[in-house]
């Protein structure tokens, strides 16, 4: 009776097994360890927490990893959707071949896209060269992380306007137009309004994901103390240091932050579909 | 102002819109060549720098040769397990109807929405000599963190949704009249699932596990925090990258580079290959 309560009958087997399987390996695999994290953060003294937490290289690597996020987060929203929208809504040649590119930053290992904007961007790389002559420093400095989150968070905004844009009803434009809008009212009003929740959920993406990048941030940012140093690297250090209770509570924040991230992101979809609902009606 | 007024307006917004398509792809492509396109030239020009045969040279490396081995070993183990995992936990979720399913799918996802270090920092902290099970593996002088162990468990957290990502939403969405018929019929629950289920969903289990493959291969940071950089024994490819960088051996660290480059573009030919083979079958419907 219990049981049947649990789960709607079906005549399908294989339901303990695979349900079992599932959450025993989710439990042991990600579940206990994150346990463990909280439980050695939660061991802490608060004035122990604290201090690691209010450290000013704690802050000051809490605002290079926002700010950098934040900051790679609007130029995709912007260029993200530029390439969405030249993908959805023009024929060009190639353009197949840059769609497929796309996602390139999923599949590439971080290290090498690391390695390759270091090469690029660094002072004797070939674009850091011409950069240098005019006075910009991208490489080793809070812009080099910026560009190394762009590239990272580049697929979650385009892949998720795409799909959105192709939605947008184009005799709306139409009409807008007949009715003597300009190409930028037509956008402003018609365009952004019915991919605004794509947008942003884009943008929340690429900037959680930004949080805790890594492995492509650390060889382009040079890794300064109290200048250049992404919270994620923190940790490491702290590791290297057998700094365990150090690294503990930088990671329980960390933890906490990508669930509101999360909870951010299910929020923000929740919010699109009543929106498609809404326009629906 | 009637008249020809509207003509001449009509012109100049279909003039503005035909500059402005060039100009926006012009953006487009100018932002994607110098973020994607750049770096992989960068790559392979590095790789090149000395020549082929300096290229070549680089994989004659022992430790190098061991890294790749690593890497290999690594996804072997990591890669089969994630995939039985996925295919069990899109079953139970997509077949059945039960309590607290929406809570497991967020679960399901959260390797994706924590950062890789902190993969690496929790399997730390568990089986890290001052972690739960520290003192217990010291004894029995077994250890997991600094050795295999480690970042095949390090690997797992974090490709750990890839097969299952896939599967779900796919298997939602086709539905189980047909499994239901087949077990009605009498066939077995094995039997169903090859016949029925697994033709179904096969080209999005191949893109789970080629995604699964690449990020097993290709993951740093997570790996990175467990590895203990011991050359030649607990580096893998990514890792080897770094130390030769660090190294300023750049040739060799861009060479070993261009092979986890070119895994990402044989993913990516595959994932599109996938993808069109599956809108054929849904276009032949």
């Amino acid at each position: 009776m219990a049981r049947s309560r649990f789960r709607q009958p079906s005549i399908l087997p294989g339901f303990g097994l695979t349900l079992g399987f599932t959450t025993f390996f989710l439990s042991v695999l990600v579940l206990l360890p994150l346990a463990a994290l909280v439980l050695r953060a939660g061991s802490l003294s608060l004035p122990q927490f604290m201090d690691v937490l209010l450290d000013p290289r704690s802050v000051a690597s809490y605002r290079l990893s926002f700010g950098a996020a934040l900051l790679a987060g609007g130029v995709n929203a912007v260029f993200g959707f530029i390439v969405a929208w030249t993908l959805v809504r023009y024929d060009f040649p190639g353009r197949r071949l840059v769609d497929a590119m796309i996602d390139l930053p999923f599949a590439l290992p971080t290290a090498v896209s690391g390695i390759a904007l270091a090469a690029v961007f660094a002072p004797t790389g070939w674009l850091g060269q011409k950069l240098a002559t005019t006075g910009v420093q991208v490489a080793y400095t809070w812009v080099g992380v910026v560009v190394a989150l762009t590239l990272i968070g580049l697929p979650f905004v385009v892949r998720s306007v795409q799909p959105a844009l192709i939605e947008v009803q184009r005799e709306l434009e139409d009409a807008a137009e007949t009715l003597g809008a300009r190409p930028w009212q037509t956008f402003h009003r018609i365009i952004l309004p019915a991919v605004l929740p794509a947008l942003v959920t884009g943008f929340t993406m690429a900037f959680a994901r930004g949080l805790g990048e890594y492995g492509s941030v650390v060889f382009i940012s040079g890794n300064l103390p109290l200048k250049t140093e992404i919270t994620p690297l923190l940790i490491v250090i702290k590791l290297e240091q057998f700094d365990y209770d150090g690294a503990a509570a930088l990671g329980f924040i960390m933890l906490v932050t990508s669930f509101l991230m999360l909870f951010a992101i299910n929020v923000v979809q929740g919010w699109g579909r009543r929106r498609q609902v809404a326009a629906s009606n | 102002m009637a008249g020809a007024a509207p003509m001449v307006e009509e012109r100049r917004v279909s003039l503005v819109r035909r500059a402005g398509r060039g100009v926006l792809i012009a953006i487009a492509i100018l932002f994607l060549g110098l973020l994607l396109i750049a770096p992989l030239g960068a790559v392979l020009a590095q790789a090149l720098a000395n020549g082929f045969g300096a290229y070549l040279h680089s994989f004659a490396d022992e430790d190098t040769r061991s890294a790749i081995r690593l890497t290999l070993l690594t996804a072997a183990i990591v890669v089969p397990v994630n995939t039985v995992f996925g295919v069990c936990a899109a079953w139970a979720i997509a077949k059945f109807e039960f309590r607290g399913k929406s809570l497991l799918i967020t679960l399901i996802d959260l390797p994706f929405a924590v950062s890789p270090v902190i993969a690496g920092l929790v399997l730390v902290l568990v089986f890290g000599v001052q972690g739960w099970f520290g003192a217990w593996l010291v004894e029995r002088d077994y250890s997991i963190i600094f050795a295999l162990p480690g970042i095949v468990l390090a690997t797992m957290f974090v490709t750990f949704p890839y097969v299952a990502r896939e599967l779900i939403p796919l298997m939602q969405q086709q539905g189980s009249e047909e499994e239901e018929a087949a077990i009605t019929l009498g066939a077995g629950a094995w039997t169903t699932f090859l016949r029925i289920t697994l033709p179904k969903i096969k080209w999005a289990l191949l893109y789970g596990v080629i995604l699964c493959n690449a990020r097993a291969m290709g993951e740093f940071g997570a790996v990175s925090v467990v590895s203990g950089h011991i050359r030649g024994y607990t580096t893998t490819m990514p890792l080897d990258v770094e130390i030769l960088y660090n190294e300023y051996d750049f040739v060799a660290a861009f060479a070993v580079a261009s092979l986890l480059a070119l895994l990402a573009l044989v993913t990516l030919v595959l994932k599109n290959l996938v993808e069109w083979r599956a809108s054929r079958r849904m276009a032949r419907r």
